[in-house]
């Protein structure tokens, strides 16, 4: 049985079953990392004092993974646009790099947990750290599932380019919302818990 | 491939889906992604779960009555540490009301009314073949049966389950024993499974429902699983963010819920401290105030079916239905602090909350109004559907009114945290909701089955139903007003004020022990029909919704034919037609 | 969308490199600003505004919402009037109004 508006959009919506999904499943990741804000908002506000966050973390590595991020950004989208123009080793090429961009980004988030573990300064030291090393985790958590998925639609995946390049095509264009998403919410998780 | 703007033709199978006859036993029955399938299964798993946390309550219930008593019989069952020489303990009381909450609200109602009903009855009231997503509603109901059986596994744990409420209020709850880590796992399992739930179910109704079916010709029951799953898709992620959070407190020794100097049994806890408890209770109850929304609005979905059928007339006023269910849908974001009027809050904020409280209740009154009216003029069929249907009004009416005090501050000063909000509740989600879902069980199953239930049997289990309920309810709300706290293992007994009252813990049990008995009926009606029932048609009950012109029970991929929906769903006794309906998707 | 021409497509690139300089200068601007130690109101409303900017780039090119659906618009819409309602009102309410003074 199939099942219609898989990979044809639905005239009266304009949609197909997939962009209405990740839509609302990002919906949903808003109000996710929204909680955490809020929660930040919170504890931050009832506080007698909060450091400033370059005086706990790494700005200057934190700006170049935010640089990193966004570039990646830029990758997956050309990965798109390439498929679009019917290019699909440049979609290749470009996929490639948003997952090596990802890499990046994990490996200087690894390395900068791994200096806050040798300072001793862990979630349980205090609040800053506590609500620093959750918001940061989470994302982190998103980033790998973002690459899991992009890493399987770069290898294995893209055999459905050779069967079904419309559906293909689609499957690349909501891996890709999902992954600006996760660059917002590091645009804003970026200058909160680091610059302020 | 589909071509645009065609619906599927469920009689051809697509490449990627392999023939259904040639399915085993586990992919047809287990591991199905058919939406009737996934559907049955969250309905039995659900009621499974109804019956067990029932009789979590039954226990519970022997202490109230009689504080201190040993259980004959049944006393020795639970092992010395929760019930030393037949007699409850404080600790295991407490391990049952949480569990009860938790099992009644996540692992009962829920998944029957949204798991169960949503799936099984949405695609085929929309004319679609399966769910716009089938594997992953498949995936959502095995989330969802390991969040079951992680919270059943956390009884057997030392400490035993989870006992600060199924609230889980901290820094109560970052103490508890290993029960509650479990609890916090089990809700993370149920809260993804809800999310992937809710996504499915709105790209379906969007994406999926026949030609010509506009949204104002949805019968109301899809309108509110619609809602429902906005309410879902939204509400449920900070709760997920504040699961992660407690299990960092209680394993990663954060201290989000804790605040400085905390002492615990004489000594200062040895946390970093500075966070805050009331923090839990805002993520909580952002989730759980549209979370009883979620409770109600698929049973007021399958009360208005079953009035509209069972009048032989249209709903009254279902644009207004409509209209007030997404603007109810909307306030139930922006109330949830009423249940935290007695945390301190400044003069302003708890005026902005009780305000959308008030507001909210609008939307719910024009609704119950209009399901009332609509029975105004009718030619009524008082078969068992609708007496469950019919009985759910009052007490919906019951349970909604007196919501009403808790809602306004000062009224909820004397009333907060005492019996008076255990009988609200309960009366708007069990002789309310559980009615709607005992009456939703009775009208599908024989569309489920081929088969009716016994209309004998079904009556016995409504009449007795029906007095229990209100034995069991009624008088919490007089010893509520009498001031007796809930969560008391003794019933209030040691209070002298309580005193006067203590007698109707009493009723309350017995009440809820005779409507155990008169579950039976149903209990064997359920399973005797699916061979014994009275066999039927496609369209036993003479409806006009588009699930009815199925086959009974449909095959795979629904409709032998796509429907097209010529009108509106509840055109019945139209002047002029040959019979008293008009089926939507007849030309 | 699946019936652009390969001119639409290269507009649509130029839009993404543009977006993308843009992006790099705000972030500059952000970790610049932030030296200057500002008090905690001003620094928060700033850094907020550039992020919402920076933002809603992403959003709108890189996401397309710009020419996205209705139907997505709505969905967004909703869900941003809960996450602000998420943001204020436990802040609102635990420190008796906070900003209500």
């Amino acid at each position: 049985m199939d099942i219609p508006y898989t990979v044809q959009a639905r005239p009266d919506t304009g949609l197909t079953n997939g962009k209405i999904a990740i839509w609302l499943f990002l919906a949903s990741e808003v109000m996710l990392f929204g909680a955490l804000f809020a929660s930040y908002i919170l504890i931050r506000t009832g506080a007698p004092s909060w450091p400033r966050g370059d005086t706990i973390l790494n700005v200057p590595l934190a700006t170049f993974n935010t640089i990193v991020l966004i570039s990646s950004s830029v990758t997956m989208v050309m990965a798109w646009a390439s498929l679009m123009r019917n290019r699909f080793g440049t979609f290749r090429i470009y996929m490639g790099a948003t997952i090596l961009l990802g890499g990046v980004f994990l490996v200087v988030k690894y390395f900068e947990y791994s200096h806050k573990f040798h300072d001793d300064l862990f979630p349980r030291t205090n609040n800053f750290l506590a609500i620093y090393f959750t918001l940061t985790g989470l994302h982190m958590l998103h980033v790998l599932g973002g690459m899991a998925v992009n890493a399987y639609l770069w290898g294995p995946g893209a055999k459905l380019w050779k069967t079904n390049p419309e559906w293909f095509r689609n499957r690349v264009e909501h891996s890709g919302l999902f992954w600006h998403f996760v660059d917002l919410v590091w645009i804003f998780l970026f200058p909160t818990l680091y610059l302020l | 491939m589909s071509q645009p703007g065609a619906v599927a033709a469920p009689t051809a199978h697509g490449a990627h889906e392999p023939h259904h006859e040639a399915l085993g036993f586990w992919r047809h029955y287990v591991f199905s992604t058919d939406h009737k399938v996934i559907g049955i299964q969250y309905g039995i798993t659900g009621l499974l779960f109804l019956f067990f946390g029932f009789s979590l309550m039954m226990l519970m219930r022997w202490q109230l009555a009689y504080p201190g008593a040993a259980l004959p019989l049944l006393g020795g069952l639970f092992g010395e540490v929760r019930m030393p020489g037949g007699s409850m303990n404080p600790d295991f009381y407490n391990e049952l009301g949480a569990m009860h909450g938790t099992i009644m609200v996540f692992l009962g109602v829920v998944p029957l009314a949204v798991g169960g009903f949503g799936n099984f009855v949405v695609p085929l009231q929309i004319g679609a073949p399966d769910m716009a997503f089938p594997r992953l509603n498949m995936m959502s109901y095995q989330a969802f049966f390991l969040g079951g059986l992680t919270m059943l596994a956390s009884f057997f744990v030392p400490g035993g389950a989870a006992q600060g409420g199924w609230t889980a209020y901290t820094p109560l709850a970052i103490l508890q024993g290993t029960g509650q880590t479990m609890w916090l796992f089990g809700m993370i399992f149920l809260i993804a499974s809800s999310l992937l739930g809710a996504i499915n179910f709105i790209a379906t109704i969007i994406q999926l429902r026949a030609k010509g079916l506009t949204f104002m010709r949805f019968p109301f029951f899809v309108w509110a699983q619609f809602v429902t799953a906005f309410l879902l898709l939204l509400a449920f992620p900070p709760l997920q963010a504040a699961a992660v959070m407690q299990l960092m407190d209680r394993l990663a020794g954060t201290s989000f819920f804790l605040p400085s100097g905390l002492v615990v049994s004489g000594q200062v806890l040895q946390v970093a401290g500075g966070g805050n408890p009331l923090l839990w209770q805002h993520l909580f109850w952002f989730l759980a105030h549209p979370e009883v929304y979620v409770l109600i609005l698929p049973a007021m979905g399958i009360v208005a079916e079953i009035v509209a059928n069972n009048t032989r007339k249209p709903l009254w006023g279902y644009r207004s239905m409509v209209y007030s269910l997404v603007f109810l849908g909307f306030m139930s974001f922006i109330v949830w602090a009423h249940h935290m009027f007695m945390t301190g809050m400044g003069t302003a904020m708890a005026a902005f909350f009780q305000t959308t409280t008030m507001i909210i209740s609008i939307p719910s009154v024009v609704i119950l109004t209009a399901l009332i009216i609509s029975l105004w003029g009718g030619s009524i069929r008082f078969n068992t559907p609708m007496l469950f249907a019919v009985g759910f009004l009052p007490m919906f009416g019951i349970g909604g009114l007196t919501g009403l005090p808790l809602g306004l501050n000062v009224a909820d000063i004397p009333l907060h945290d005492t019996y008076y909000v255990i009988a609200h509740f309960h009366y708007v989600v069990a002789p309310g909701t559980i009615f709607a879902l005992f009456a939703g069980i009775y009208y599908w199953y024989p569309k489920a089955t081929g088969r009716k239930m016994n209309e004998t049997l079904g009556k016995i289990h409504f009449f007795g139903s029906f007095v229990c309920m209100n034995v069991v309810f009624m008088p919490m709300f007089i010893m509520g007003l009498a001031g007796v706290s809930r969560r008391l293992y003794d019933g209030g007994a040691t209070y002298d004020f309580a005193q006067p009252v203590l007698h109707l813990n009493v009723v309350s049990s017995w009440g809820a022990w005779i409507m155990a008995l008169f579950q039976l009926p149903f209990i064997f009606n359920f399973f005797w029909s699916i061979w014994k029932g009275q066999k039927v048609d496609g369209n036993p009950w003479q409806s006009t919704t588009i699930e009815w012109a199925a086959p009974s029970p449909p095959p795979h991929g629904n409709f032998v034919t796509a429907p097209t929906a010529y009108r509106g769903p509840y055109e019945y006794s139209v002047p002029g037609a040959a019979r008293d309906f008009l089926p939507q998707t007849e030309a | 969308m699946t019936t652009d021409h390969a001119a639409d497509i290269d507009r649509h690139v130029r839009v993404y490199i543009t977006v993308f300089i843009a992006l790099m200068v705000l972030t500059i601007v952000t970790v610049a600003i932030s030296r200057f130690h500002l008090p905690v109101h001003i620094a928060v409303t700033i850094a907020l505004l550039v992020a919402i900017v920076k933002g809603s780039l992403v959003a709108g090119y890189f996401m397309h919402l710009v020419s996205e659906k209705k139907l997505i618009y709505a969905v967004l819409l909703v869900t941003v009037a809960f996450f602000i309602a998420l943001m204020a009102l436990p802040v609102l309410t635990v420190h008796n109004g906070y900003w209500i003074h």
